[in-house]
């Protein structure tokens, strides 16, 4: 599992310098008011995520980072949602 | 047990009162009686309102075969009687989880025993408007009428959230109804609106699946994994249409007022101050189970003593009175002395609870105990576990996932409870009392720190373990809400706090009732005979004195089974005398003093603290005259104790809690084997290095 995270970590930051135009939740700067442009994936994670309201279309903000620098939480229709970064890559983001 | 369930969940709440009154037109009131499902997110006043519609008749169970708890009462709406089902807080209905399966269960009519119901209450936060009602639109599609009780109005209020009511009715087509639960208000309007709706009968039209044909068969709306577009695509449009009926009922004055949660968020989740008070937290908490449980756990313990003096001295000596003094009132008792400290721990758990800290101890564990492979909600269980394992386990409850709740269950017993105190002190004072290491630092306290991590070690390690073989499964979402801080209810919290010491009572008693007349039986039978009374006369010839007691235990099964499980204990360095005692504190850990002490005859009050005891520790000889015990010896049995499971009440509620006896022995064996081989290590190792 933590090399599973640790792999996916390093791939997401190159994934991250080659492409910056694909902007997630995960790297949305803290306080910035965005959008959510797709939830991506069939997992139970992605259902989870839009069955609290996480649907295309929402307002979004990133609110702060938990003290070891995850989970964050965010701020959506009117509520605080935490989830781990690994969940909030899922979700793309447009601000 | 499961039997007792079932039997509990068949039996329909027929009230009383109302059947009497009616006499002979019995058919009737069985009519008219209603089945009433009240639903709602978790944090929506679900359980406020559940305990006001009710009162105190409540029923609480589990649903058959499963561990997902099951409350209903009985609901006096004017002359009717309605059985009210409390289904688990959801946030949805799509069957992905076991409280989701249990809800849409209810829901469909299909649990036996329990009707399909003839309303469904949704509990909606006016706080949180969209979301919540998001489950109103899966509830309707259920097509069984839906009244909305309104809740947290007042919350709303001084948010200048305002929700016209009347419109968000108009716009669902369904009655909502403000309520303030604690003051009762909207209470008689929400019966008169459950009535009526019963009466009509009508199921509104479901304007967003109009698109397709969903509604067609309530097993097509709730959909497997395997088509998730069209799933995603019914989410997308509950939500449009919900968006729309926000945005027409709802009016948002201002919003610089709105967020007093995130100003505490702002101290109470702040990078280091969050940290500080989380610990502060944990703390006074554990402490508080520690210090102030510690009186009335006194008392209960001298309680139960006086109670068995009594029966001893009132009851003719027999077969009767050893049985209910040293089997039932010592073995119950011994149990029922933690009482107190689940109390109090379930006080502070229905607090953090209630007041949204929990979520945000998660939100800032997360990261370790995801390290381990743990949810951030399995922090607190296992910090409460060095109190006492039973209310640790028990507090697994608010860790949705089954395979994560199951190894912070499993790993849980490791943490150095209360109960193991006594031995480390027994242990300690006999053999390194006094002794430092360079000279300042007290070779005791070493020791007994060294036992809390050991414990430690093991649970993570045990942990990482479980993860990744038995209990693997893809990482459950961590996806919480960080619920809006709010004042608890105080007749929630304490109904909740009894609730929860009732359910250990009953569930746990039962077989913590059996396990204590076993071991009284092992420890009982078979009675001194001639042999025996030869052997002591032996005894007493070689002049070691020996009172009846000792030798009783000595010959019955229990010192049978200490002779039988010599060979397999001797790598240990344990001589069948500890074998016994081995035996018997299975009960409980604290018995091994007791035990022990009635072995080496130093009477049966002896305490951890006894010089009498401790000097017969130290001078017990084996056969050969050796001395039994050593200090290697000592530390060795302190390592088994704290990886041992020895503690029949631990046993019970992880029987309960996981609802499987195949967990439960699977548990059993694994702690016992992993402290055998961890005390093989210790004594053989410690004999290599040339200790011992």
């Amino acid at each position: 599992m933590i090399y599973l995270q640790i792999f996916a970590e390093v791939k997401s930051k190159k994934e991250e310098r080659k492409i910056k135009k694909k902007m997630t939740l995960a790297n949305l700067t803290v306080g910035t008011p965005a959008k959510v442009v797709k939830v991506a994936g069939k997992t139970i994670v992605s259902r989870r995520l839009m069955e609290m309201g996480v649907v295309p279309g929402v307002a979004v903000t990133v609110i702060k980072t938990a003290p070891f620098g995850d989970p964050i939480q965010i701020r959506i229709r009117g509520y605080s949602l935490a989830m781990r970064k690994s969940e909030a890559e899922i979700i793309e983001v447009s601000e | 047990m499961k039997r007792v369930f079932q039997s509990s969940n068949s039996k329909a709440v027929i009230p009383s009162a109302i059947v009497e009154k009616n006499g002979g037109e019995r058919r009737k009131v069985a009519k008219a009686q209603l089945t009433i499902a009240l639903s709602g997110n978790p944090n929506a006043g679900k359980t406020t309102l559940f305990n006001v519609l009710t009162g105190l008749k409540q029923k609480v169970a589990n649903y058959p075969g499963v561990t997902v708890e099951r409350k209903e009462g009985v609901w006096k709406l004017g002359d009717t009687a309605a059985r009210l089902i409390d289904l688990p807080g959801l946030y949805s209905l799509d069957v992905t989880s076991l409280d989701e399966q249990i809800a849409s269960d209810v829901l469909t009519g299909k649990l036996s025993g329990l009707a399909k119901p003839d309303v469904v209450v949704a509990a909606v936060d006016a706080t949180n408007l969209e979301r919540n009602l998001y489950l109103v639109t899966q509830l309707l599609e259920f097509k069984i009428p839906v009244v909305i009780a309104l809740t947290m109005v007042d919350a709303a209020e001084k948010q200048s959230l305002e929700v016209d009511s009347r419109k968000l009715s108009k716009l669902l087509k369904i009655p909502v109804i403000p309520v303030i639960a604690t003051q009762r208000k909207g209470i008689g309007e929400l019966s008169e609106a459950v009535l009526r709706v019963a009466a009509e009968n009508k199921i509104p039209r479901l304007p967003w699946l109009a698109d397709g044909d969903f509604s067609e068969d309530v097993k097509d709306i709730h959909l497997s994994l395997s088509d998730d577009a069209a799933a995603n695509k019914k989410i997308f449009a509950r939500y449009n249409y919900i968006s729309d009926i926000y945005q027409e009922s709802v009016n948002q004055k201002q919003t610089f007022e709105r967020n007093i949660s995130d100003k505490i968020d702002g101290v109470l989740t702040h990078k280091f101050f969050g940290l500080v008070i989380l610990i502060a937290v944990l703390l006074l908490v554990f402490q508080t189970i520690f210090s102030w449980a510690s009186l009335p756990m006194d008392l209960l313990e001298q309680g139960f003593g006086a109670l068995g003096d009594f029966v001893k001295t009132s009851l003719p000596e027999g077969i009767l009175n050893d049985l209910l003094v040293d089997g039932i009132i010592a073995g119950v008792g011994g149990v029922l002395v933690f009482l107190p400290q689940i109390l109090l721990l379930f006080l502070f758990l229905s607090i953090l609870e209630d007041t949204g800290y929990m979520a945000r101890a998660a939100f800032l564990l997360d990261k370790l105990m995801s390290r381990v492979g743990l949810h951030g909600k399995a922090f607190l269980p296992l910090l409460s576990s060095f109190a006492c394992a039973i209310p640790g386990i028990m507090a697994t409850r608010t860790i949705e996932n089954r395979h994560d709740r199951l190894a912070t269950i499993l790993i849980a017993p490791f943490m150095s409870c209360s109960a193991r105190l006594p031995v480390y002190t027994l242990m300690i004072g006999a053999f390194f009392a006094g002794q430092t290491v360079f000279g300042f630092l007290s070779v005791g306290a070493v020791l007994m720190l060294a036992m809390y991590f050991l414990g430690i070690i093991v649970a993570v390690i045990v942990a990482f373990i479980l993860k990744r073989t038995i209990l693997r499964s893809p990482p459950p979402p961590f996806v919480m809400e960080l619920p809006p801080y709010r004042l608890p209810n105080f007749r929630t919290v304490v109904q909740n706090m009894f609730t929860r010491a009732g359910l250990f009572l009953k569930r746990a008693g039962t077989v913590i009732l059996a396990i204590s007349i076993i071991l009284w039986a092992l420890t009982y039978f078979p009675r001194a005979t001639e042999k025996v009374q030869n052997q002591n006369e032996a005894i007493v010839k070689s002049e070691q004195p020996a009172i009846g007691e000792s030798a009783q235990l000595q010959n019955s099964y229990a010192g049978q089974l200490g002779h039988f499980i010599e060979p397999v204990i001797e790598p240990l360095g344990f001589d069948w005398k500890i074998g016994v005692a081995l035996i018997a504190s299975f009960a409980a850990r604290e018995v091994l003093v007791s035990t022990l002490s009635i072995i080496y005859n130093t009477g049966k009050d002896a305490n951890e603290e006894s010089e009498t005891l401790i000097s017969a520790i130290r001078n017990a000889k084996k056969d050969d005259g050796s001395a039994v015990w050593s200090p290697l010896t000592a530390l060795t049995l302190m390592v088994f104790f704290v990886l041992a499971i020895q503690c029949m009440s631990t046993v019970a509620v992880v029987r309960r809690e996981t609802n499987s006896w195949s967990w439960t022995l699977f548990m059993v064996a694994y702690m016992t084997g992993l402290a055998y081989l961890a005390a093989f290590l210790t004594y053989q190792g410690g004999k290599i290095l040339g200790f011992g």
